[in-house]
C-alpha cells in the first residue's frame, strides 16, 4: 500500500540523510521525499511518499521516530488529507504544435512561464495523478525536460500537525 | 572562564564524573592530549589500537553501568573506531567516542586524516554531532552522554575539529538538557501492564523470557521478585545471562540456536510468554514462522517501540523502562494479593521437567584427554566460585562459556551478542578490570579471536591489569569448522588455524605469565595458580582442547525452536 508519511525533523545538517540512509539501511522503499524548512525555521517537514505491507509501515514510522532529531511523524494517508506536486515541463513549441500545446496547458489549468520561439516551459500543479495524466496527454516527441518537485501533503480540516 | 575547546573537553568530561578515557592519540586530538597531560582527574588509558579503545570503553561499560567513553583521532583512529562503535551500536551499550576531525576550514579539501566520521558512523550509532562551533561544544558533549544513557542506550560519537578544540570560550556546564525531539518513555502505560498481569495469573503455561534490556535497565532484582512471585520458569537470553540466577531451579538457561532443550521448548509451548527487553532475535527464535505456530500470547515490554513487533507481533505491547514497568507489576500483585506462586503451575513444571531430564549439556570428561572444553569452563566455574566478571569471543567458546558458566548476577558476563565481533574479549577484559578493580576477571576465548585484539596485552602489562586469560585453543574457528561439518560436507575451507604462535611464550614475551595445559589434570591446578600465586599478574592459560568438539544443542538458521539437534548421534 502507498503512505504519505510526513516528518516534523530538527533542521540540522546531516538530518536528511539520517532519514534517507534509514530507508536505504533497512531495504524501504521510497518513492519520493521533500524537505524544506517550516515557518519556523529550526523545522524541517519532510513528506514521503513510500509502500509497504502495514507491518512495514509501522516499522517504518517507529524507526523515523527514533531518530533523536525527529520531532514528529504523521502517516498522513490514514485520513483525508490533500497532496500536490509541482511540475516544470519544457517543450517543443513550433508550428501548429505551438497552439496545441496552449490548449492543453489550459485544459490542465497548467501555466505557460517561459516562452522562446522554439519552447514553453509549462508549470503544473496537481497531484501525482495529474501530472502523469498531462504527460500521457501530450506528444511525447515534444517534452525537452520535464522536472518535478515530489510530493507534499497537508491533512484536512482540524488535523494540523505541528510541535 | 574562559577555555580552549580541548579544555572545555577535559572539563565536560569531569563533570560527567568520568574516570578512564580509552584512546590513542594523533593529530587531530593533540589540543585534548595536551589538555589532558595539565589536569589528574581522569585517567586515560592508553590503547594499541583504536578497535579496542572503543572495546574497552564498551566493556567498562557493561560492567560498570556507566557511559564509557574512547578518544580517537581524525582518519584512520576513526575508520579503526568504527567496529568497536557498532559493537557497542548492536547491543545498545552507552559509550561517548570522542575523535579529532581536520579543522573546519579543511573539511571537504580530502586533507591528510580527513574522512567524513559523521558520514561513517551515521549508520551504526545512536546519534552523532560534527561540533564547528566551540560555542557549541560544552552543550553537545552534554547532550551525548545524555542520549548515550536514556532511552534505549547506545552509542554516541562527537567529532571535533582541530580548531575547534584550538579556539577560545566561556566554559558554561549546562546542568540539564532539553529536547523536544528526544524524550524516551520512561512508565509503561498502565492500563496494559494490568491487562499484562491478568493474563500472567491466568497462565497456564507462562514463561518469563529476558534479554539484554533487563541488564541495561538494572532490572535484575524485579525480574527475580516478579518470577519468584509467579512461580514461573526463567529464560535469559545470550545477553541477559545473570538478570536471574543461573543456579535457581526455576531458571532453564538461555533460549536459542545454542539454547537449552528445556528453555527452548518451554518458549515454543508456553500459553503466555513475558517477554522483557528483548528481541525475538533470529539467533533465539530461528524463524518467526516456525514460532507463530503455536498459539500464544505475547506480553512485550521494551523501552524501544520499534523492537515491539518488529520480527513477532506482541498481544500486549509495553513501551517504558523494563525496571519501572516491572515494579508496576509487583506493585500490582501486591495490590491483588498474590504473594506465592499458583499451584495452577505444576503440570507445566512437570512438563518441564521432563525436557530438563534430557540433560542436554552432558558431557563427558575423559581421564586421559583430550580435554573437553565444556569441562574447562566447569572447572573455571568451580575455581572461581561463579564469582568471576567472564568476558568472551565470539565462536564455540563463546557459546560454552555461556552454557556452563553458571552466571548468578547481572554485569558478570560480557560478550558481543548482536554483532558477533571477535576480538571483544580482550579488551572487554580490560574495562571490566578498570570498572571494578576488586573483581576477578576472566576473558574466555579462542585461538583465532585472541589474535585479533592480541596487541592489548602491552596495555595489560603497562596498566598491571591482572586478567586471567583461557584460551580454548582447538586450533580451529570452531565454530565455522562446525557449520562446515554439519553443512558443506566436512569441507573445512580456511577454517584450520595453521602456524599458530606458542602462546605462553607470547604472553612471557609481552611481560606476562603464560601457561600451557595439555592434560585434563593439569587443568584445575593451574587454574588455581592463576588466581592464587599469580593473582595480581596477568596468566595465559593456553589450554589444548578437542579440536572435533561441536556446541549442542543446535538449532539450525532459520529453522523453529523445536528442531534442535542435541548431540552428534542427533546428525
Ligand atoms: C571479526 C569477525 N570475523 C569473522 C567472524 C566469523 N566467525 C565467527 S566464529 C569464528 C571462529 C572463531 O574461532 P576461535 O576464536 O578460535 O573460536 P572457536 O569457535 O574455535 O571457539 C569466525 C571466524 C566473526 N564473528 N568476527
Ligand atoms: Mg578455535
Amino acid at each position: 500500500m502507498r503512505h504519505l508519511i510526513s516528518v516534523l525533523i530538527e533542521n540540522e545538517s546531516g538530518a536528511l540523510s539520517r532519514v534517507a540512509g534509514l530507508f536505504s539501511a533497512r531495504g524501504y522503499n521510497i518513492e519520493s521525499l521533500t524537505v524544506a524548512p517550516t515557518e519556523d525555521p529550526s523545522l524541517s517537514r519532510m513528506t514521503i511518499i513510500t509502500t509497504g505491507s502495514d507491518d512495514v509501515i509501522e516499522q517504518i514510522t517507529k524507526q523515523l521516530n527514533k531518530l533523536i532529531e525527529t520531532v514528529k511523524v504523521v502517516d498522513l494517508s490514514e485520513a483525508p488529507h490533500l497532496e500536490r506536486e509541482l511540475m516544470l515541463l519544457k517543450v517543443r513549441a513550433t508550428g501548429k504544435d505551438r497552439e496545441e500545446m496552449k490548449r492543453m496547458a489550459d485544459i490542465f489549468r497548467a501555466r505557460i512561464v517561459d516562452v522562446t520561439d522554439t519552447t514553453y516551459v509549462i508549470e503544473l500543479t496537481g497531484n501525482q495523478g495529474k501530472l502523469d495524466a498531462f504527460i500521457q496527454a501530450i506528444d511525447p516527441a515534444l517534452i525537452l525536460e520535464t522536472v518535478r518537485s515530489g510530493v507534499c501533503g497537508i491533512g484536512r480540516g482540524e488535523r494540523v500537525l505541528r510541535v | 572562564m574562559l577555555l580552549t575547546g580541548a579544555e572545555i573537553v577535559v572539563q565536560c568530561l569531569q563533570r560527567e564524573n568520568v574516570k578512564y578515557v580509552f584512546g590513542y592519540p594523533g593529530g587531530a586530538v593533540l589540543h585534548i592530549y595536551d589538555a589532558f597531560f595539565q589536569q589528574d582527574e581522569i585517567r586515560h588509558v592508553l590503547v594499541r589500537h583504536e578497535q579496542a579503545a572503543v572495546h574497552a570503553a564498551d566493556g567498562y561499560a557493561r560492567a560498570s553501568g556507566e557511559v564509557g567513553v574512547a578518544l580517537v583521532t581524525s582518519g584512520p583512529g576513526a575508520t579503526n573506531a568504527v567496529t568497536g562503535i557498532a559493537t557497542a551500536y548492536c547491543d545498545s551499550i552507552p559509550v561517548v567516542i570522542l575523535s579529532g576531525q581536520v579543522p573546519t576550514a579543511m573539511i571537504g579539501q580530502d586533507a591528510f586524516q580527513e574522512v567524513d566520521t559523521v558520514g561513517i558512523t551515521r549508520p551504526c550509532v545512536k546519534h552523532n554531532f560534527l561540533v564547528k562551533d566551540v560555542a557549541e561544544l560544552a552543550d553537545t558533549l552534554k547532550k551525548a552522554f545524555h542520549i548515550a544513557r536514556t532511552g534505549r542506550p547506545g552509542p554516541v560519537l562527537v567529532d571535533i575539529p582541530k580548531d575547534v578544540s584550538a579556539a577560545k570560550y566561556e566554559f558554561h556546564y549546562p546542568e540539564t538538557v532539553s529536547m523536544r525531539s528526544y524524550n524516551p518513555v520512561v512508565k509503561g502505560h498502565q492500563g496494559q501492564i494490568r491487562k499484562a498481569v491478568k493474563a500472567l495469573r491466568e497462565a497456564e503455561r507462562p514463561i518469563l523470557y529476558a534479554g539484554g534490556g533487563v541488564i541495561l535497565a538494572n532490572a535484575a532484582d524485579e525480574l527475580t521478585a516478579l518470577a519468584r512471585r509467579l512461580g514461573a520458569p526463567v529464560t535469559t537470553t545470550l545477553m541477559a545471562l545473570g538478570a536471574y540466577p543461573a543456579s535457581d531451579p526455576q531458571f532453564l538457561g538461555m533460549p536459542g540456536m545454542h539454547g537449552t532443550y528445556e528453555a527452548n521448548l518451554a518458549l515454543h509451548h508456553a500459553d503466555v510468554v513475558l517477554s522483557v527487553g528483548a528481541r525475538f532475535d533470529d539467533r533465539v527464535i530461528g524463524s518467526p514462522e516456525h514460532f507463530a505456530s503455536e498459539p500464544r500470547t505475547i506480553i512485550h515490554i521494551d523501552i524501544d517501540p520499534s523492537s515491539i513487533g518488529k520480527r513477532v507481533k506482541a498481544d500486549l505491547p509495553i513501551v517504558g523502562d523494563v525496571r519501572h514497568v516491572l515494579a508496576d507489576f509487583l506493585r500490582i500483585l501486591d495490590e491483588e494479593g498474590v504473594t506465592a506462586p499458583s499451584e495452577a503451575l505444576a503440570p507445566w513444571w512437570e512438563r518441564i521437567e521432563q525436557w530438563r531430564a534430557r540433560r542436554c549439556l552432558a558431557y563427558e570428561q575423559p581421564a586421559e584427554g583430550p580435554i573437553k572444553p565444556q569441562y574447562v569452563i566447569e572447572t573455571l566455574w568451580k575455581v572461581t566460585k561463579g564469582e568471576a566478571i567472564v568476558t568472551s569471543d565470539v565462536g564455540q567458546h563463546q557459546m560454552w562459556a555461556a552454557q556452563y558458566y553458571r552466571f548468578d548476577h547481572p554485569r558478570r558476563w560480557l560478550n558481543s551478542g548482536g554483532l558477533g565481533t571477535m576480538g571483544v574479549g580482550l579488551p572487554y577484559a580490560m574495562g571490566a578490570r578498570f570498572a571494578r578493580p576488586d573483581a576477578p576477571v576472566v576473558c574466555v576465548t579462542g585461538e583465532a579471536s585472541i589474535q585479533m585484539c592480541i596487541q592489548e596485552l602491552s596495555t595489560c602489562k603497562q596498566f598491571r591489569l591482572p586478567l586471567k586469560i583461557v584460551n580454548l585453543n582447538n586450533g580451529y574457528l570452531g565454530m565455522v569448522r562446525q557449520w562446515q561439518q554439519l553443512f558443506h560436507g566436512g569441507r573445512y575451507s580456511e577454517s584450520y588455524m595453521d602456524s599458530l604462535p606458542d602462546f605462553a611464550a607470547l604472553a612471557r614475551a609481552y611481560g606476562h605469565v603464560g601457561i600451557r595445559v595439555d592434560h585434563p589434570s593439569e587443568l584445575e591446578p593451574a587454574l588455581e595458580r592463576a588466581f592464587t600465586e599469580h593473582a595480581n599478574e596477568l596468566v595465559f592459560l593456553d589450554v589444548l582442547v578437542d579440536p572435533r568438539e561441536n556446541v549442542y544443542p543446535m538449532i539450525q538458521g532459520g529453522k523453529g525452536l523445536t528442531e534442535m539437534i542435541l548431540s552428534a548421534d542427533g546428525l
